[in-house]
């Protein structure tokens, strides 16, 4: 396992260590059992624009936490002007001159824009905070970004992409050497993200350093002088602008080697049982537009299915949908002939409807309970009899489970947390699996869980769609859409933007999602 | 690459196994310990402490308590807290004072004497009501816990002192020729020589604590106080839950303020005050913890009978009733940095 794919990809060649300002050397870090960062090289070069590519879960957000002090790695050290530094905390790393532009928005919605600008770092006069020269600055810097955002409005009262604004506006402020931007135009409209580059050059032209993290490809080509990439924790690429194309770039992300598995076959087809018809899911911000979009679907008994999109495409909102635990404004969900709209979450599985939510710890997984009791969480009218469990049924039914999805466990009166991430997943998997589903939903399924675990959630699934049970599954990763699914279906705002069989290619995944062409 | 993972992962679980013993024995049971510390402390300061008739009268003091807790209990389990209990428990006695006086309709000009029983039930559901206004408030209209019991708390004193105006109901004996004795019964009297209201606790408790361990609905509520959104997607119907504890809370109230109206033959509209805060302390020393999720009967009971028999042995011993305050807050601060101690070491050994 540790011969990961690809790794003969990683260059020999070191670059040109003179212009490196801030570098990182074998950094790994590990969360629990799971390796985030597996001894990681990277190189930040002054005055250019260094991006990093990898899929949800290389590593990329973690690896820039590192280099901003937000985490400390597990091993490995990080190299400031030639010197070995540690940074004790995200302010140490920004009072040497590196400072983070969030994926994850981290403002205070209750606070003026200009108060958050300074949040941390007010301006000090003799009589107490200078609100005068904080709000002159800021208009500066609204100026010098084009737009048109008053210092004194709530951050709440702007829409998300002022609100990045914000964000990116706060890191300029702070005159850093070293300027690291995760995702910084997931919600910038397309002239906001032609300024925002205005900026980058402007600032790379000065001397400081860029880090730039996009799941648009095309548009960090654009800004790119270097281009970095990373999978499961390890750097499997690195080459100068000049040397890449976008092929290159997915072909790295991606891997070639990624068995995980073929489309069961040998049996036909039941009837159809889910049917999805015009479900129409309004935005819960209220924003007005529609995170699922009159959207049509039928999943046959024994079929896989495979929805592969871009974060805020809607995939979790249509799953949760079908589930039950978010309501429609329009549209039918038929399950096995029969209309379920109008039922609980706990009606739905009972006539044979489960889901495996993306989150394992927020939406999964009981802490305070063990790992029998987590087992059992969704069946437990089976064991119930009059007013009271049975244990016995219980413990038959928790020992057939671990056995189904395999479970590594000391005993069912294991604490859920002892488990590695991926026997966590399996807990999560398995609890609705004990329900007998004849329609199992999963909401990215190998999130967060190595590539062993992969293979073997895979392989469930698809026992489970041998024995008739249709298995629709989410993945923001292309490689496993070419795994066990029968179908490939690409979401898109809300829709199903394209349809494939299991013969696609990856390239042709990535363009229809709209990753490889986006702004 | 897989080994040293392997590794790492197995060694901290080996140690923490051989850790066990001792220190979490002690830690596990820190309740029951502490209960005999106090016994034995206050045996040694006292000569009357330790005799079967003093532990008698404490448990019958504990039963209040006990009963509010056990209440305090679920909803704590289910990750929430409520702050009326003790108002619901004043309102409840002085509504029952209020049926022993007699129900007088105008429109037929008799006053009705409602029999003990009625007037046991009638209460109990109004206490249960009252709890289930709670549940709504928490559980379909998000209010939270706090803010929606604290407002419940003020009104339920504030209709207990309107329906007496401030007074208190003093007869409660009722009287043979109207069938209305009895209520002394709950407070007073003993079956096999246990007061009843200790009788009543036990069976609440025994109750409770077979809900929690055996029925559905005792799983539903561990796992809805231990991951509201997991036991939701598991099918847990947790709203229904949540109005249930709330209820049950209540209606425990309900009775607890009937023995106490019996132990004191009297119903006041400000008896119970702060009796909440007492049955979260109980919880708490019983190794709850107050996010959801985990905790029992026995430790609540062990709790409770910790407060109680420590504030006993403190007027027994007499010391003043300043510092049992300083003693039971100092007890309370413990028990709660003892749990904190334990639930971290917990979380540490699952990471």
């Amino acid at each position: 396992m540790s011969a990961a794919p690809g790794l003969s990809d990683v260059p020999l060649a070191k670059p040109d260590v003179r212009e490196v300002v801030l570098a990182a050397r074998h950094v790994a870090k590990n969360y629990g059992s799971i390796q985030a960062l597996k001894g990681v090289n990277f190189d930040i070069h002054r005055g250019q624009v260094t991006t990093l590519f990898g899929e949800n879960g290389a590593g990329k957000s973690t690896l820039m936490k590192v280099l901003s002090g937000i985490v400390q790695p597990s091993s490995g050290e990080i190299i400031l002007d030639g010197k070995p530094v540690i940074f004790s905390s995200s302010t140490d790393a920004r009072d040497r001159g590196i400072s983070i532009i969030h994926q994850e928005l981290s403002l205070a919605p209750n606070l003026s824009v200009r108060d958050n600008i300074f949040m941390g770092r007010e301006i000090m006069g003799p009589t107490g905070v200078n609100y005068a020269e904080e709000e002159r600055q800021v208009r500066g810097l609204m100026e010098e970004l084009e737009e048109d955002i008053d210092p004194l409005t709530p951050v709440e009262e702007l829409r998300l992409g002022q609100q990045q604004i914000v964000e990116i506006a706060r890191a300029l402020s702070i005159d850093s050497r070293i300027l690291i931007m995760d995702e910084p135009t997931s919600a910038l409209s397309a002239t906001e993200v032609e300024v925002l580059f205005k900026v980058i050059r402007d600032l790379t032209s000065k001397g400081v350093s860029i880090v730039y993290i996009s799941h648009h490809l095309e548009e960090a080509l654009q800004i790119t002088d270097h281009a970095v990439v990373l999978r499961d924790g390890a750097m499997t690429a690195y080459a100068p602008r000049a040397e890449i194309d976008l092929e290159w770039i997915v072909r790295n992300m991606v891997g070639e080697n990624y068995d995980l598995g073929t489309p069961p076959g040998g049996y036909e087809f039941g009837d159809v049982a889910l049917s999805v018809r015009e479900l129409t899911v309004p935005s819960e911000s209220g924003a007005g537009f529609n995170v699922v979009d009159r959207l049509s679907l039928d999943v046959r008994a024994g079929e896989i299915v495979c929805i592969y999109g871009l974060m805020g495409a809607g995939r979790t909102e249509l799953l949760e949908t079908i589930a039950g635990r978010v309501r429609a404004s329009s549209g039918q969900i038929v399950l096995a002939g029969q209309e379920i709209s109008h039922l609980s979450i706990g009606e739905r599985i009972s006539r044979g409807l489960a889901l495996v939510p993306e989150d394992r710890q927020r939406d999964g997984l009981v802490q305070t309970m063990s790992v029998g009791e987590n087992l059992s969480l969704a069946s437990i009218m089976e064991f119930t009899r009059g007013i009271f469990t049975s244990k016995k049924l219980e413990r038959a039914l928790i020992a057939n489970s671990i056995r189904d999805v395999t479970v590594k466990t000391d005993g069912p009166e294991a604490a859920i947390g002892s488990l590695s991430g991926g026997n966590q997943q399996k807990v999560v998997i398995g609890k609705m699996l004990a329900t007998d589903p004849k329609v199992i939903l999963l909401d990215e399924p190998s999130r967060g869980i190595d590539i062993g675990a992969k293979a073997e959630v895979f392989r469930i699934l698809s026992d489970r769609a041998k024995r008739g049970q249709a298995v629709i599954f989410t993945t923001s990763e292309v490689g496993e859409c070419l795994s066990i699914a029968h179908r490939i279906i690409i979401m898109s705002r809300g829709r199903i933007s394209a349809e494939f069989s299991a013969d696609v290619t990856k390239e042709k995944i990535m363009a229809a999602s709209g990753e490889a062409v986006a702004a | 690459m897989t080994d040293t993972s392997a590794n790492g992962v197995s060694s901290p679980v080996k140690g923490n196994k051989n850790r066990l013993s001792l220190g979490k024995l002690l830690l596990e049971g820190r309740a029951f310990f502490a209960l005999i510390l106090i016994i034995a402390v206050f045996s040694y300061l006292s000569p009357n402490y330790f005799t079967a008739s003093n532990f008698l009268i404490m448990a019958s003091h504990v039963a209040i308590y006990g009963i509010l807790a056990i209440g305090m209990l679920f909803v704590v389990l289910n990750g929430g807290i409520d702050l009326s209990v003790g108002s619901i428990l004043a309102l409840c006695g002085v509504v029952a004072g209020f049926f022993m006086q007699g129900v007088e309709l105008h429109v037929f000009g008799v006053i009705l004497y409602p029999p003990v029983w009625a007037v046991v039930v009638l209460t109990c559901a109004l206490g249960a009501l009252i709890g289930a206004v709670n549940g709504v408030l928490v559980a379909y209209f998000r209010v939270p816990a706090f803010v929606a019991t604290l407002g419940v708390m003020y009104v339920a004193r504030g209709f207990a002192l309107l329906m007496t105006n401030g007074l208190t109901y003093n007869n409660l004996a009722g009287r043979p020729e109207l069938g209305n004795t009895g209520f002394d019964w709950l407070g007073f009297n003993r079956l096999f020589g246990i007061p009843i209201s200790v009788l009543v606790l036990a069976a609440i408790a025994i109750v409770a604590g077979i809900v929690l361990s055996r029925s559905s609905f005792g799983r539903w509520l561990y796992a809805s106080g231990g991951n509201e959104r997991a036991a939701d997607l598991s099918g847990v119907p947790v709203k229904r839950v949540k109005v249930t504890v709330y209820t049950l809370s209540g209606m425990l109230s309900a009775v607890a303020g009937l023995v106490l109206a019996s132990q004191l033959t009297s119903a006041g509209p400000t008896a119970g005050t702060t009796y909440e805060l007492t049955a979260i302390a109980a919880v708490v020393i019983g190794g709850a913890a107050l996010t959801g999720g985990r905790g029992n009967v026995r430790g609540t009971m062990l709790g409770a009978f910790v407060i109680g028999f420590l504030s006993d042995g403190l007027v027994i011993i007499g010391v003043s009733s300043y510092w049992q305050t300083v003693f039971t807050g100092a007890v309370i601060v413990l028990a709660v940095l003892l749990n904190s101690i334990q639930y971290r070491g917990r979380r540490g050994a699952t990471k």
